[in-house]
């Protein structure tokens, strides 16, 4: 990449956001993802752009500092700092059953594919908070599968780990996520898979009896196991092309021939190099099938 | 170095107002067009077929990484944030901000921030003050900033904020927001210290 020669700052020269020139700060930006991964071995280098940018942007305004080489300076010298930092860059927000025309057509075109293996084993990339597990297993339950299935559900982020097993959600959320379950299909009463207890709402704890929680980085790990199901939804959006390119190559790797990818809504495989290897089912959700 | 990306922002009223300013451009338009409108969870793709039927432009819902191409409208999908990255778009599951995914400040920063002054952003009508700050990036990184009249607006609140953050911005009344577009797509700007490609 060329780099241009600076000129003077475009308007003002108050040292405010508004007057970084955006190259610079692009150094600045690759100089500090660089320093975390050399020094603490997290790689957000592949990361999308603008969205780790604007999360950088977030903990600086919060840390009162003024530039993204300020930040780099506490970072580096404090790890309580870099732990505040991993929770920025890493925690993706979620709902239960989000996108609950998603479920619905998993209840109707994935679950009787899943009927026909004697044993299922699902994948869950980037769980998070777990709220999505838990969705699945009332699924799953519900469609008398879960017995027969194992889900792994892996993150990169420890934090988030513990809060999925805990599977203690905010009581607000409550009445959102009823609805979502309704739409999505729930045969049952949303109320019954949760108790107010701890200020929150604790789920069903034998929902998690045949769920693995574990840490797992999709950026520097491998594959771990061979599945019929891989559901990675709204977390690749946070990665660069290269970067998606490569964990789409892991999920192949770790699918069953005749598995099924599952996406986030507005993603894709467009451009992928394994656009082929799958068969979309049930447009427009983005649930393909491994076919080659 | 020319416009490279419009980005509109809206909220109620945002449909009329959009299948007009949309209708008034050519399907050769050479900006790549964003927008953002306020709107539920759950209507998906119906806005983007409504605006089809107004604009001889090609209107899509953003995909994550959608590339950014002239003669294309990209519409965020709800309950995503969408931001402008150099030539293509992102889409982020954030929190909302202030209480708005997508959020039209949201999009407008991160293009100001890729595009700086290859940047314009038009604020529409609406019943909040999404978008201003927005739009006083936009303003500050030397893009132009373009408001819909608070008097043409259904709901004057999001462009009376939007005027009150950027005092220097444009505003002109609904019917003559396409007729300017087309006008600034035209005008060849100096060559800034940045290249596009």
């Amino acid at each position: 990449m060329a780099v241009p020669i600076a000129a003077g700052p475009e308007r003002g020269s108050d040292l405010d956001r508004q007057s970084f020139k955006p190259d610079l700060e692009r150094i600045e930006i690759e100089l500090l993802l660089e320093g975390i991964f050399r020094h603490y071995g997290f790689d957000f280098r592949s990361y999308a752009y603008a969205s780790i940018r604007r999360r950088l942007w977030k903990r600086i305004e919060e840390e009162g500092l003024s530039s993204v080489s300020a930040l780099q300076e506490k970072v580096l010298h404090d790890p309580a700092m870099m732990e505040k930092l991993l929770l920025d860059l890493s925690i993706n927000v979620t709902a239960m059953f989000r996108d609950p025309g998603f479920y619905q057509t998993f209840r109707e075109h994935v679950v009787p594919l899943l009927r026909t293996y004697p044993f299922i084993r699902i994948w869950h990339a980037g769980c998070s908070t777990g709220e999505e597990v838990y969705s699945m297993a009332i699924l799953l339950r519900e469609e008398g599968l879960y017995e027969r299935a194992r889900i792994y559900a892996t993150d990169i982020n420890e934090v988030v780990l513990q809060r999925a097993k805990a599977g203690i959600f905010p009581l607000e959320r409550m009445q959102e996520y009823t609805d979502n379950y309704i739409r999505a299909g729930g045969k049952r009463s949303f109320s019954e898979y949760y108790t107010a207890k701890y200020g929150g709402a604790l789920f069903d704890q034998s929902l998690t009896k045949n769920v693995v929680f574990s840490q797992h980085n999709l950026v520097t790990d491998r594959s771990f196991s061979e599945f019929n199901v891989i559901l990675c939804r709204n977390v690749l959006i946070y990665f660069d092309k290269a970067l998606q390119s490569k964990v789409h190559g892991l999920f192949y790797d770790s699918l069953a021939m005749f598995g099924v990818l599952v996406l986030g809504s507005k993603e894709t495989l467009r451009f992928m190099a394994h656009e082929d290897c799958y068969q979309q089912i049930a447009p427009p959700e983005k649930i393909f099938r491994k076919v080659r | 170095m020319s416009y490279s990306i419009v980005a509109i922002g809206t909220s109620w009223g945002g449909l009329a107002a959009l299948t007009k300013l949309l209708g008034g451009l050519p399907g050769d338009f050479s900006i790549p067009v964003v927008v953002v409108q306020h709107r539920g969870k759950d209507s998906v793709g119906m806005l983007g077929d409504l605006l089809q039927d107004a604009t001889d432009l090609c209107v899509c819902e953003a995909d994550d990484k959608a590339p950014l191409t002239r003669g294309m409208v990209y519409v965020a999908p709800p309950d995503y944030h969408a931001l402008i990255e150099d030539g293509y778009v992102s889409l982020t599951i954030d929190e909302p901000v202030r209480f708005s995914r997508p959020s039209i400040d949201v999009t407008f920063t991160s293009a100001a921030d890729t595009y700086r002054s290859g940047t314009i952003g038009v604020v529409l009508t609406g019943a909040n003050e999404d978008g201003s700050r927005g739009l006083a990036h936009i303003a500050a990184q030397g893009g132009k900033a373009l408001v819909q009249d608070p008097k043409s607006a259904e709901i004057p609140i999001m462009p009376s904020a939007a005027i009150k953050a950027v005092p220097g911005a444009e505003v002109l009344a609904l019917e003559k927001l396409a007729p300017r577009l087309l006008e600034l797509s035209q005008e060849r700007k100096n060559a800034r210290m940045r290249s596009a490609v």
